[in-house]
């Protein structure tokens, strides 16, 4: 359980996280969304104590993080690039953190045999991939056996596999009854995952939803259907909890509300000929890109329209 | 009865599972930087160049000294005056730069590669990582200096056995001086984990140990006199290095007053490292 309350974070005179207030449940994955320079980062160090809100507060179950007695227990953290000395191996890395705790080294061996790094625990973890040392730290984040789990960017520069490998293991250690808090850019990779999100954009709180929510409020569930007289089409239509748009002089609706089959029927009855029919559901990215139009940090300037209509 | 115990669920299904009783303690954060510290190669490499500089320096002094002696070649006043026991000890100045640079490693090494993050997310009061490194470390830095310095007296006051700097090490203050330089080095280990902490950057801390050192009491000899002579016994390198020396001169500390002096130096760096650790964000 994490629990932000006016959380702020200023940086002389930039603002990178402003007044965020969110809760993070236990048994459920949570995805930390937003475009980059949103603080999903500053959050995350916050949460840790790595960095100090300039006002407002966070706990975890309960407590401020520095307070609890062992907070490898309480929470879990994958941070940014590599938290790693390079020169120490991964054995040895993930060993001075045990110590520090007093936990077993079987604990050391059991969560690198569970990341699957037994075969290079003892190199330089300097040479590692990206994608080992995104298991490295993953072996950290669960060597407490914490009851909250925080994975910042976890899949960035993992393969197929290892992307698979990540989601299969946060979802299991939500159903362990975890708290578990994933951060990403990527909403595809978040719809995949994640039952709650929690969405930021230039540091201030956009939408704490779940997925399905996201997808309704973005208009999904919309039929496109294009006749020759869209006029006549809107009468036969309509109807309560229907909604029916269209700009005037094309041949296309959008309707909200009937399902394409039903809109068919209806259309037959009425010998009505249809050109198209189509549902057209709405991406989470686009819910998302939605969403975070007005706080995207930096815009691109070749203009993509993110309908997929050509620009 | 047993109808009333049956319905009960046992008490330990119902709250979670035991979890391991894991708490964070200053004992476990010296052990776990006493593992740190020896899993790196750096640690063992630069530990021997410092043992190697302050053994091998001070025979080859002594070995010159002899020479020099023995050939009737003309030697500057220092070098005439010249102990055993100083001889001997030539190889601190070189040592204390090993030792002094592997100090800003154990701290400002963990900030350049990131592994600050994971410490202070196992360690989040931050405070026993300082106290820890600079234990682990001074000690380690004591130990090994100690134990160079009296090898190195062992056989260097052998080589100048027979000169007038001969001594041996039941001289009166022979056995002090070589503790003294043990425990100079030691603490210029700490002082290096300090500046390591305090400036969170290896060039930094190892700029301002060179510095402080080296360069400052050079720069100090260039003011008048009558300054000089009452600002440089107190300079951190001056003062340390009255804690090892056989014979007092008229613009030196005594020994006592050279370690006092010296522990201030790094009790200030100390505190300037812990504010540092603790009032800005890793």
């Amino acid at each position: 359980m994490i629990e932000a309350h006016e959380l702020t974070k200023r940086y002389g005179d930039k603002t990178a996280v402003d007044g965020l207030g969110f809760v993070v449940r236990p048994g459920t994955v949570t995805g930390f969304l937003g475009p980059n320079g949103a603080g999903k980062s500053t959050t995350m160090r916050m949460i840790v104590g790595l960095d100090a809100p300039t006002s407002g507060s966070v706990t975890v179950n309960g407590k401020r993080y520095a307070q609890h007695s062992a907070p490898l227990q309480e929470v879990g953290a994958l941070l940014e690039a590599k938290s790693i000395h390079p020169g120490r191996s991964a054995y040895h890395h993930i060993n001075a953190l045990a110590l520090s705790h007093g936990i077993p080294r079987r604990r050391v061996e059991e969560v690198i045999e569970l990341t699957g790094l037994q075969s290079v625990a003892r190199k330089r973890a300097g040479a590692f991939s990206l994608g080992m040392g995104q298991r490295l730290g993953i072996a950290a984040a669960l060597l407490g056996d914490p009851a909250t789990v925080m994975l910042d960017e976890p899949v960035n520069g993992l393969d197929p596999e290892g992307v698979l490998w990540i989601r299969n293991l946060l979802t299991g250690l939500a159903a362990e009854g975890r708290t578990v808090f994933v951060s990403s850019h990527l909403m595809s990779e978040m719809a995949l995952v994640a039952d709650h999100l929690i969405v930021v954009g230039r540091g201030r709180l956009l939408a704490d939803t779940t997925v399905k929510d996201l997808v309704r409020a973005a208009g999904g569930d919309t039929v496109r259907v294009a006749t020759a007289d869209p006029a006549r089409l809107r009468e036969v239509l309509a109807g309560p909890g229907v909604e029916i748009t269209g700009e005037a002089g094309t041949e296309e609706l959008q309707v909200v509300g009937m399902t394409a089959r039903a809109i068919g029927y209806k259309a037959a009855e009425h010998g009505i000929p249809l050109f198209e029919l189509s549902d057209r559901t709405v991406s989470l990215e686009q819910a998302f890109m939605d969403l975070t139009r007005d706080a995207v940090e930096y815009h691109g300037t070749i203009g993509i329209d993110t309908t997929g209509k050509a620009a | 009865m047993t109808t009333a115990t049956t319905t009960q669920p046992p008490a330990s299904a119902s709250v979670e599972p035991a979890r391991p009783p894991y708490k964070v303690t200053g004992g476990r954060v010296l052990r776990s930087e006493w593992a740190k510290l020896w899993t790196l190669r750096s640690t063992w490499i630069t530990l021997g160049l410092g043992l190697l500089f302050l053994v091998a320096f001070g025979l080859i002094a002594s070995a010159r000294y002899k020479s020099a002696i023995t050939s009737g070649d003309h030697m500057d006043a220092d070098f005439a005056r010249s102990t055993s026991v100083s001889l001997s000890l030539f190889g601190t100045n070189f040592a204390q730069l090993a030792l002094g640079v592997l100090g800003v490693l154990v701290t400002a090494g963990e900030y350049s590669t990131g592994m600050i993050r994971s410490t202070l997310a196992a360690v989040p009061r931050r405070l026993p990582v300082l106290w820890s490194k600079a234990a682990v470390f001074g000690v380690v830095a004591l130990v090994i200096s100690t134990v160079g310095a009296f090898v190195t007296f062992l056989f260097g006051s052998g080589i100048v056995s027979g000169t007038p700097a001969a001594m041996t090490i039941s001289h009166a203050g022979v056995v002090r001086a070589l503790f003294g330089a043990g425990l100079y080095l030691g603490l210029v280990g700490v002082i290096g984990t300090a500046l390591g902490a305090l400036l969170r950057s290896v060039a930094g801390g190892i700029s301002v140990l060179v510095a402080t050192l080296m360069l400052i009491p050079g720069l100090v000899s260039l003011l008048p006199n009558a300054w000089a002579d009452h600002i440089s016994p107190y300079l951190p390198a001056a003062a340390g290095q009255s804690m090892f020396a056989v014979y007092r001169d008229a613009h030196t500390l005594s020994p006592t007053a050279g370690l006092l002096v010296f522990l201030i130096w790094t009790a200030l760096a100390l505190a300037g490292a812990a504010w540092r650790l603790v009032r800005t964000d890793a």
